[in-house]
């Protein structure tokens, strides 16, 4: 039998999802279901004076009206889930509605539910919202300034969180050889999953239980927050997340509009449907990034990294969302030294409320922010000492001797060879040759990058106790049953939650290796809680690291079972019998086995089981991992730009990953280019963008550019394989290393490109105006 | 993005959908491919109380040569306009401007009489219809009209439309042989429309001399535009690099630039400048 893992499967799920057969949130329709709307702020920041309901209350067809003020005492305020220690952190109150004070453009005021989705829309319209402006601020930095117009009263400056991590000591950064500079914007933007949110809500008033549709990434984390909002036991309310079109990050978070749709639902007895509108979704559901990076790297003439010193001032929006006040700390602030050996750093973020839309985590959180500084500040390096950015970087490299490698914040790298990927990349690219043809075509008054991008990531989330200390709510481990049917198919319960991944697949060829049995017999239970005793769901590139572990070893108790029942069947020692290809045999002696089948049926019917053996052929896994996994590689972009119009032509990109084992090269590649396109799009293409008063002028893809697939070339993707010590699979993640390596890699490339007029850096996204304008002030100049 | 309620009828000829149309009393609109109207009905930006649907009428499907006019018929889709072997051979330029439009989807929804209606003039086809002396065919119950386009579009979204009238084709000016033509598009990244879109038809007389250019410009400003200027600085000239240069230098002079979160007015001429010098090099040079 061919072995599954590390074999390029077809994904099982596509059939069904390509054929519309797929069943997402928007498919759920209930008998006597309701439709919900929420009336959001048009402010940045006012006191309600008045709402006016009778209207749409009158509107024929709407059943119920809720405003701030109706819901005060009856639902909680939305907690955050993670509490990071030692940072002053300060949490305001988020009501499921404002009761008398809007903060941010998408504010819910009203929850408006009628008998169809039409007409709770053209009675939502009818709600008037009489609001006194009060002064916004939508930057940080301005937010933090004495002065500035206060979010929450008693909030002083603004700021949530002032953490900091290590101390680099004195005379280090002082005495230094070299010291480089720079400040770094990472700007806001969307993650824009291709179904936006959702929540469908059912109560059954005899039995008390109620029961959320929603389309989340961890909906035991959905379970766990909102049944202390909604005041509910955990063993009366199931949360369900259906199919999904992606979250990226964007459906962590536990929102307010979830709530309200389970309290509607227990309030007025029916069932009642919220489908998020793609437009309300751009204002009312969390942003990533919005953080400016100031860093000093210093070191010695010789490329010798001694000291990096980073300060990241985050833009939290108006409240603090479920991970807002881990992603720019402990995701950013640990991994600042990246891939190299840097003796010494420290960290300081201040975390900052401003009247925009709450950020929270997106794909990387804080890790592809902390890459940025880190790939950007190196290549200044370079230029400054003048030596060759992949010189530099490999001499300052963690050689793959010093693994496990603790770096200067604390954190242990699991395993690592970085040399690896970069030279397989080097060779990809023909690396000295391309540098002769830039220096030929520059001669010629043109304009060629390459930008590079030789990163580690932290994921696989994680070890609980580390988690704890570092104040997140949650246990971080993973959980598996696999149940094994009286014909040997098998059904899989797992506690991570796929919404796009293909993890249907991957985790199929994990079993269908242990169990020796077809992919085609294998189905699974995923992101439901009533079926799956506990998980913490999908972000973090946790799944196959921590969740596919638990598969593993979830089907080795299984086997480990199984091999007793054959050895009582076969009368034989277990130690005489050996297990291959879905065959346990009685070692010498051939034809004499049983089939996995054979002991399916065998357990399941219990009539010769060996004494005191329990019946049935289950086993469960709870998955603590010991460590993070941390995952590398190298990313190289080689640009052309018009000098006439500045357009950026990306010419090449290579991937050299390496995720540790992979499971499924075909899903794998598609990760990495999904992640690509989201990095490159940072660099190239996307930006929120607020007005002063605090209106989103970027609310519809009319303006704000999502990649599209005609604006990559092939992207060249390819792998090494350094197993990790954490897991029995080896795996690393795979799903966020696209993003942390391509923003800064992309944005290497162009600053590149542009170093023969002195430009050290750009802000993103590098619209082609603001090229062709770099280029004609410095044409000009010339 | 859900409109308001709204009534839904089918046409089966002309006739009929004027008659529905003035039925409606003003609150009708007419739905062909519906890519430009259904979404601003989903941001309730428009409110029609009644869609008469005119997409089962095949006389509005028909293409014919009229002299030396082509007439397109209003319902065909920007697809069936880019592989029209009739619009290829007489007018390629409109054929190239349709396949450039939007992406495939829209190309096979979106028509060419619901693009000129609606009268989006950050559109691709203005460029091309001002180019080619474009004439709206426009039939209410008074009978048929034809409208010049520069006098038919008159703002972003306005149209001197009479009431209870639709648009019924488009008419063509068919290009002298000797010319060529062509579309050179700026993208915007986002949206797909032309940041700048420049059409240019072009060619020379026997002694190699310029006697025939006209440049419509689009997409860079509230709307498009010919570049006369440009026109007027070539006419009689021997094409050469710098002869093309020189002239696109004022490209921009006979339109408005716009500006938006992408590109300034300054960014939109130095875009009008550079696009039409490249459009006339690929078709003079």
């Amino acid at each position: 039998m061919t072995k599954m893992v590390g074999s390029s499967v077809k994904r099982k799920e596509d059939a069904r999802l390509l054929t519309g057969n797929g069943n997402f949130a928007d498919d759920i329709t209930l008998p006597g279901m309701l439709h919900a709307s929420v009336v959001r702020s048009s402010s940045a920041h006012a006191k309600i004076k008045s709402i006016k309901v009778e209207e749409a209350l009158n509107h024929p067809g709407v059943v119920a009206v809720y405003t701030g003020k109706d819901l005060e005492g009856k639902i909680g305020p939305i907690p955050t889930s993670w509490y990071v220690p030692g940072c002053n952190l300060k949490e305001p109150p988020q009501y499921p509605l404002a009761i008398d004070h809007v903060r941010y453009v998408g504010d819910g005021v009203a929850l408006v539910i009628a008998e169809d989705r039409y007409t709770v829309k053209d009675a939502a319209e009818l709600i008037e919202v009489e609001y006194e402006d009060l002064p916004a601020v939508v930057n940080q930095k301005e937010a933090m300034e004495e002065g500035a117009p206060l979010l929450h009263e008693d909030i002083e400056n603004n700021i949530a969180l002032n953490w900091k991590a290590g101390e680099i000591p004195e005379g280090i950064m002082e005495n230094a050889e070299v010291v480089v500079k720079e400040s770094f914007y990472v700007q806001r933007v969307f993650p824009s999953p291709l179904e936006t949110r959702a929540a469908i809500g059912q109560y059954n008033p005899g039995s008390g239980e109620l029961t959320l549709w929603c389309s989340s990434q961890n909906p035991h984390i959905h379970r766990m927050v909102l049944s202390e909002v909604l005041g509910i036991s955990e063993a009366k309310f199931q949360v369900i997340a259906p199919d999904m079109g992606g979250g990226f990050g964007g459906k962590i978070g536990v929102y307010p509009d979830e709530a309200l749709i389970g309290y509607a639902a227990r309030d007025l007895e029916r069932p009642v449907k919220w489908i998020e509108e793609r437009s309300e979704h751009y204002v009312a559901a969390n942003a990533g990034r919005d953080e400016y990076i100031d860093v000093e790297l210093a070191g010695k003439k010789d490329g010798t990294l001694e000291a990096i010193r980073v300060k990241n001032t985050a833009n939290l929006g108006a409240y603090l969302s479920t991970m807002g006040a881990g992603v720019s700390t402990i995701d950013f602030g640990m991994m600042v030294t990246g891939s190299y050996d840097i003796p010494y750093a420290e960290s300081e973020t201040f975390g900052v409320y401003t009247n925009t839309t709450p950020t929270d985590a997106y794909r990387g959180a804080g890790k592809p922010e902390s890459t940025y500084q880190i790939e950007r500040i190196i290549d200044l390096f370079a230029r400054e000492i003048k030596m060759d950015p992949v010189e530099l970087r490999r001499k300052n490299f963690i050689k793959k001797e010093a693994f496990p490698y603790q770096n200067a914040h604390g954190l242990v790298y699991d395993s690592g060879d970085y040399e690896k990927p970069l030279n397989k990349a080097l060779e990809a690219i023909n690396y000295e040759e391309l540098r002769r043809e830039q220096e030929k075509k520059r001669k010629e008054g043109k304009l060629i990058g390459i930008g590079f991008s030789t990163y580690v990531e932290m994921c696989g989330f994680g070890p609980s106790e580390v988690v704890g200390a570092v104040g997140f709510q949650g246990g971080t481990w993973e959980n598996s049953t696999v149940r094994v049917h009286p014909s040997g198919k098998v059904t899989v319960f797992c506690g991570t939650s796929p919404h796009g991944q293909g993890h249907d697949t991957t985790f199929s060829q994990v079993v269908a290796d242990k169990l020796g049995i077809p992919i085609e017999d294998i189905e699974f239970v995923f992101s439901d809680t009533k079926s799956v005793s506990m998980g913490w769901g999908t972000y973090g590139s946790r799944s196959t690291a921590v969740g596919g572990a638990a598969v593993s070893f979830a089907s080795d108790r299984v086997v480990e079972k199984a091999k007793k029942i054959a050895a009582h069947e076969l009368e034989v020692s277990e130690n005489d019998i050996e297990f291959e290809n879905g065959k346990f045999q009685v070692k010498g002696v051939p034809g004499k086995e049983r089939t996995f089948q054979d002991i399916a049926h065998s357990a399941n019917m219990a009539w010769n089981l060996p004494e005191g053996m329990e019946p049935s052929l289950e086993a469960q896994y709870f998955f603590k991992p010991e460590n993070f996994v941390f995952p590398f590689g190298t990313h190289v972009a080689v640009v052309e730009i018009d000098k006439d119009t500045g357009e950026i032509d990306l010419q090449r990109y290579v991937s050299v990953d390496d995720v540790g084992t992979v499971i499924n090269p075909l899903t794998a590649e598609g990760q990495v280019h999904g992640g690509i396109a989201q990095g490159v799009g940072q660099a190239l293409w996307e930006g929120a963008v607020y007005n002063k008063n605090g209106q989103l002028v970027s609310g519809t893809l009319m303006d704000y550019t999502l990649p599209k697939a005609r604006f990559f070339p092939h992207i060249e993707s390819d792998f090494t394989e350094t197993p990790s010590p954490v897991n029995p699979l080896g795996a690393k993640g795979v799903g966020e290393v696209g993003t942390t390596a391509s923003i800064a890699c992309a944005m290497n490339a162009v600053v590149d490109a542009l170093s023969v007029y002195g430009i050290t850096d750009l802000e993103m996204p590098l619209t082609p105006e603001k090229i062709w304008k770099t280029v004609q002030e410095k044409e000009g100049n010339q | 993005m859900i409109p308001v309620t709204f009534d839904y009828v089918r046409a089966k000829n002309v006739d009929q959908a004027i008659q529905q149309l003035k039925d409606s009393k003003g609150e009708g609109k007419i739905l062909a491919g519906g890519h430009s109207l259904l979404p601003l009905m989903k941001m309730r930006l428009t409110e029609p109380q009644m869609l008469i649907d005119i997409t089962g009428i095949d006389a509005l499907k028909e293409v014919k040569k009229d002299g030396d006019r082509l007439i397109v018929g209003a319902l065909n889709t920007h697809r069936e306009v880019s592989i029209h072997p009739e619009i290829k051979e007489h007018i390629p330029l409109v054929a190239e401007t349709a396949r450039q439009i939007g992406d495939i989807q829209i190309r096979n929804k979106g028509t060419i009489g619901g693009n000129i209606a609606h009268a989006d003039s950050a559109a691709d086809l203005p460029a091309a219809a001002f180019v080619l002396n474009a004439e709206v065919l426009i039939t209410n119950e008074f009978g048929e009209q034809s409208m010049d386009i520069d006098s038919f579009i008159i703002g972003p979204l306005i149209t001197m439309m009479p009431e209870d009238s639709i648009v019924t084709g488009i008419s063509f000016e068919i290009p002298p042989a000797h010319t060529e033509s062509t579309y050179l598009k700026y993208f915007h990244p986002a949206s797909g429309y032309p940041v700048v879109g420049v059409a240019v038809v072009a060619g020379t007389d026997s002694n190699g001399v310029i006697d025939y250019v006209r440049v419509g410009i689009t997409g860079a400003g509230d709307v498009a535009f010919r570049a006369t200027s440009v026109e007027e600085a070539l006419i009689g000239k021997t094409p050469s690099e710098a002869v093309i240069k020189a002239a696109s230098k004022s490209a921009a002079e006979d339109g408005e630039m716009g500006s938006d979160l992408f590109a300034s007015e300054e960014y939109r001429e130095n875009l009008c400048k550079v696009y039409t010098e490249r459009a006339l090099t690929s078709v003079l040079l």
